[in-house]
């Protein structure tokens, strides 16, 4: 039996998906944080503006964001298999698609930096 | 002395044209399984009832069936844990050869088909047996406390919706052979494993390790399949000089 290309959108999902569960928390407590009126100098604009102007740092930025998306799309096309709707190619090209156009709008945004 | 009422799906194919629900009140011990109750309507009410079992003990496999729609060893299913009407009915997603008796065909061949053997990696010592760290050991001895008792394919929603797909037990044997230490035979189970109707056609439900009466984490099995297969690919396509 031939061997499957599944890996070529299951790698990504798998390390988007472990990257999440520890970036997504840190995320969401710094926003609230930041939310409540509490942001410490480090995370000031215009320390973060500078931040995102390195070059390794856009690539990091992007490199999350894709990976980021790319988890929750293929996630979302497994659920909605299991769902029973079973339009897979479909699904499947909706949610990469969408997963790629953000990760574009990422990048045309950190290279206008 | 209490009295449980069992029902029970019956359906014998020279007679019946489909399956249907038959009752029966057993007067039940205190600490009588669904296995206890089942023999003693064999025994008492009604001998033409089959169903499979053996060991009475969780070792054997044989008594898988669905208990009030979940997937149980009939012996380690215990009545008191079960208020009212006890449904009883055949592993789900396999078919019915007679009352409670599954065809179990389809499995018995997948599992043929991935090798779960010892192929050595190299020649066995002479006059010794090879030799393992407790480390070692450590690696696969979960993986093999599996007892084929089908538990996991009757929960697995993608074995009942994708019939090829090679589902939880074969994967997590053909698994436990693959982190041997003496085995060297993970290319040829890789043929089956890494296919689309391998372990591809896992979502990671994860009911295949809820329902499992030995511990045994098929679902963590697949998974780790899933990453071995992907470094596969990887190297396979982007550095072929790598492959041996």
């Amino acid at each position: 039996m031939a061997r499957s290309n599944k890996p070529i959108v299951w790698g990504p999902f798998a390390t988007g998906g472990t990257l999440t569960a520890f970036v997504t928390p840190a995320l969401v407590v710094v926003t609230l944080l930041a939310a409540l009126g509490a942001v410490p100098d480090l995370l000031a604009y215009e320390r973060l503006h500078a931040l995102a102007a390195h070059g390794l740092a856009k690539v990091a930025i992007a490199g999350v964001v894709f990976l980021s998306l790319w988890s929750a799309a293929h996630r979302l096309r497994i659920t909605c298999y299991d769902l029973g709707i079973r339009a897979d190619t479909l699904v499947a090209t909706i949610v990469y698609a969408a997963a790629l156009a953000g990760t574009g709008a990422s990048v045309f945004y950190l290279l206008r930096i | 002395m209490r009295q449980v009422e069992l029902e029970v799906l019956r359906y014998n194919p020279e007679t019946d044209r489909e399956p249907h629900f038959q009752r029966y009140a057993v007067d039940c011990q205190e600490e009588w399984v669904v296995l206890d109750a089942l023999n003693h309507v064999k025994e008492t009410l009604d001998p033409t009832l089959s169903y499979r079992w053996s060991c009475h003990m969780a070792v054997c496999g044989s008594c898988g069936m669905m208990v009030n729609g979940e997937p149980k060893l009939a012996c380690k299913a215990f009545l008191r844990d079960y208020p009212g009407v006890i449904r009883v009915e055949p592993l789900r997603h396999f078919p019915v050869e007679r009352d409670l008796v599954t065809v179990i065909d389809d499995f018995v061949a997948k599992l043929a088909r991935v090798k779960p053997y010892l192929i050595p990696k190299d020649k066995a010592p002479e006059a010794a047996e090879f030799r393992q760290t407790p480390a070692q050991l450590k690696r696969y001895k979960q993986f093999t406390l599996c007892i084929n008792c089908m538990l996991c394919y009757a929960a697995c929603p993608e074995y009942g919706l994708i019939p090829k797909y090679l589902g939880p037990a074969a994967i997590a044997l053909a698994h436990r052979w693959n982190r041997d230490s003496r085995d060297g035979g993970r290319d040829a189970r890789q043929e089956e494993l890494a296919a689309t109707e391998g372990a591809w056609e896992c979502s990671f439900v994860g009911a295949c390790s809820e329902v499992c009466p030995e511990h045994v984490d098929p679902a963590g099995a697949i998974q780790q399949v899933k990453i071995e297969s992907t470094v596969d690919w990887y190297q396979a396509h982007l550095m072929p000089w790598t492959k041996k």
